[in-house]
């Protein structure tokens, strides 16, 4: 089986975000920036199922500038074998991203795509869900647990995937070429050693525009403003249960 | 033009999020479509037709539509799609699932988590884990978005009487196949409807001690969430967790036990109307957002709490 992975590089999760004084943009000057947890979670799954053997090639392909080559050796270090950068500017939305995404996967024809259920920038979670449409492939979003029952998926092509969804947990059987979008659960990524980052710097990584793949990018999105959030009041700190209490009923007035 | 909906439901009843949809819709245009695409969906039906502001519902009754797969109901939404200048989900798993498949075979973006119509091509959505509040135009022939329920008022689920035609469209999904489902029976009310909260996190140490945070909700008709720490360690199951990446609430009141507020967190409860935290460490970053901040032991503060309600 060959995967597909596709892989975001985006302001680290613990940096305090900043909005721009002139409210055009969040400011990524100087800024962490790193592997989108999501796509972490995506990249182990493909590599834990190389090493069970029933994944023979993962690819690993990310869009945007040039600095995303970090993020695909990155990858690559952890053990994906090859990597593809679309060569784009930053920031395409999400369709632009799913359309490049989509032409790559038919050159590549892999037969399971995994991606991250959400971009912490954009905080979109839809990427998956186009690449899947576009492409007319079924899909498995949200999954926490992803089952290759060998024998039987040889025959039946067909993987079962248990997704978190606001209820609880489901099971769906998806048939290959599909694609499955990562949760929270999936596993927990391991880190690159530094052999395995010295090995990756020797992998190859293909370099494609969006001419290449033939996908006119645009947008009918713009932007008006980016604001901070309002801000909280500063609260209290109350000395007792006590307290808590009165205040909740007297004050608040949220508990009678 | 009209703003068609698809509405979230389990074949028995219609769930809070659509009505908090349908408000969002009805600042967009007044004529608001719901589709109801299920199986032995009637209730549904009738509950959708009955909602203040809805002029028309559509039904799609038929076992292929049982499990509401993305596959179909996308194909369906796009059958269908023509005359909508704006279509919209919740916010939820199944939107979330659903709607970003109709946008790519529309050939059109999507909005996601929009959580105010500022006019019918402008909208306003949280990014980077709401710490940036981003306002977007688009001209779109289409408009797709999925909407926050913290975003907007619940529409009165009574007093409509809307039209209903029967949509007779059956769209297999012949490569993804529905196996099985373990949902979580609560008698309490659903987190993302829920008046008040009670949360907890790794503080709390285990699953059992949940409980203690069970007597207190018992008191206060509360919902019991948590972080995702709390879910990762296994002590409760993924539904309950609150934040960026899990539900996003704003009840009456939070209160959050052993949470330490990690941005993440606060991204899924921060709008809540007040916030009450109980952490044994006075640094902890969510005492920040808290209007009541209760520096202590939660196992003896909560049981006390319990017991002076
Ligand atoms: C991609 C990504 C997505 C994420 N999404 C989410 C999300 O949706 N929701 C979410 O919650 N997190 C999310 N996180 C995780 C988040 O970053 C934090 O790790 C998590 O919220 C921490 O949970 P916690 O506060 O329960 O645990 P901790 O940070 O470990 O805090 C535990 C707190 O309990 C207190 N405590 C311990 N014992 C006691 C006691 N006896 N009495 C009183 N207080 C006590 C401690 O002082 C501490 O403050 C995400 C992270 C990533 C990378
Ligand atoms: N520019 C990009 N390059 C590669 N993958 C991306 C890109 N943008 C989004 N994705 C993938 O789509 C997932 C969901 O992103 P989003 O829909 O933007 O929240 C991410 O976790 C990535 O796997």
């Amino acid at each position: 089986m060959k995967i597909l992975v596709s892989v975001k590089r985006v302001i680290d999760y613990n940096v305090k975000v900043r909005v721009k004084t002139d409210h055009t943009a969040v400011d990524l000057t100087n800024v962490k920036m790193s592997m989108n947890p999501f796509c972490e979670i995506a990249v182990e799954e493909a590599i834990r199922l190389k090493e069970k053997g029933v994944a023979s090639e993962v690819v690993v392909v990310s869009v945007g500038s040039k600095t995303c080559h970090e993020t695909l050796r990155t990858a690559l270090a952890l053990g994906a074998d090859r990597a593809i950068q679309v060569d784009t500017e930053d920031g395409l939305d999400s369709l632009s991203v799913a359309k490049l995404l989509a032409k790559v996967a038919q050159e590549e024809a892999p037969d399971l795509i995994i991606m991250g259920k959400q971009a912490i920038d954009s905080d979109n979670n839809q990427t998956g869900q186009m690449v899947a449409a576009l492409l007319d492939y079924p899909q498995a979003t949200f999954a926490s647990e992803v089952v290759v029952e060998s024998g039987d998926a040889q025959a039946t092509n067909e993987i079962k995937v248990t997704r978190e969804i606001d209820g609880g947990l489901q099971t769906l059987a998806i048939t290959l070429p599909a694609v499955v979008t990562t949760d929270l659960r999936l596993n927990e990524p391991r880190f690159a050693s530094l052999p395995n980052i010295m090995k990756a710097k020797k992998k190859p990584l293909d370099v494609k525009t969006p001419a290449d793949l033939g996908v006119d990018i645009g947008s009918n999105i713009s932007i008006v403003s980016v604001t901070p959030p309002p801000q909280r009041a500063g609260g209290i700190k109350v000395g007792s249960v006590a307290e808590l209490v009165d205040k909740l009923k007297n004050e608040a007035k949220v508990v009678s | 033009m009209s703003v068609l909906i698809i509405a979230e439901h389990d074949n028995k009843s219609l769930k809070p999020a659509t009505l908090n949809a349908v408000t969002a819709a009805t600042q967009i245009d007044a004529d608001v479509h719901l589709l109801v695409a299920g199986f032995e969906c009637q209730t549904v039906v009738e509950q959708a037709a009955a909602v203040a502001g809805v002029t028309k519902v559509m039904v799609a009754d038929n076992a292929v539509y049982e499990h509401q797969l993305a596959e179909n109901v996308s194909k369906l939404v796009v059958e269908i799609a023509s005359g909508y200048g704006h279509i919209l989900a919740s916010a939820t798993t199944t939107g979330k699932n659903t709607l970003p498949r109709v946008a790519a075979l529309l050939d059109v973006a999507q909005l996601s988590d929009v959580i105010k119509v500022e006019s019918p091509d402008t909208f306003v959505r949280p990014i980077y884990a709401g710490n940036a509040i981003a306002t977007v135009k688009t001209t779109d022939a289409v408009k797709m978005m999925t909407i926050r329920s913290t975003g907007f008022d619940a529409a009165v689920t009574e007093g409509g009487s809307a039209e209903r035609e029967v949509l007779s469209q059956v769209i297999a999904s012949d490569r993804s196949r529905f196996v099985k489902e373990q949902l979580a029976e609560s008698d309490r009310p659903e987190l993302t409807a829920a008046n008040v909260i009670i949360s907890g996190g790794r503080g709390m140490g285990n699953g059992d001690n949940f409980k203690l945070l069970e007597g207190v909700a018992d008191k206060l008709g509360a919902a019991i969430g948590a972080s995702r720490a709390a879910v990762d360690a296994g002590f409760v199951p993924n539904d309950l967790q609150v934040g960026q990446t899990g539900k996003t609430v704003a009840p009456d009141l939070y209160i959050a036990v052993g949470i330490s507020g990690a941005i993440q967190h606060l991204a899924g409860m921060k709008d809540s109307k007040v916030i009450v935290a109980i952490n044994k460490d006075e640094d902890a970053p969510i005492f920040q957002v808290a209007d009541y901040g209760l520096v202590a032991d939660l196992f003896e503060a909560v049981p006390e709490l319990e017991n002076s309600l």
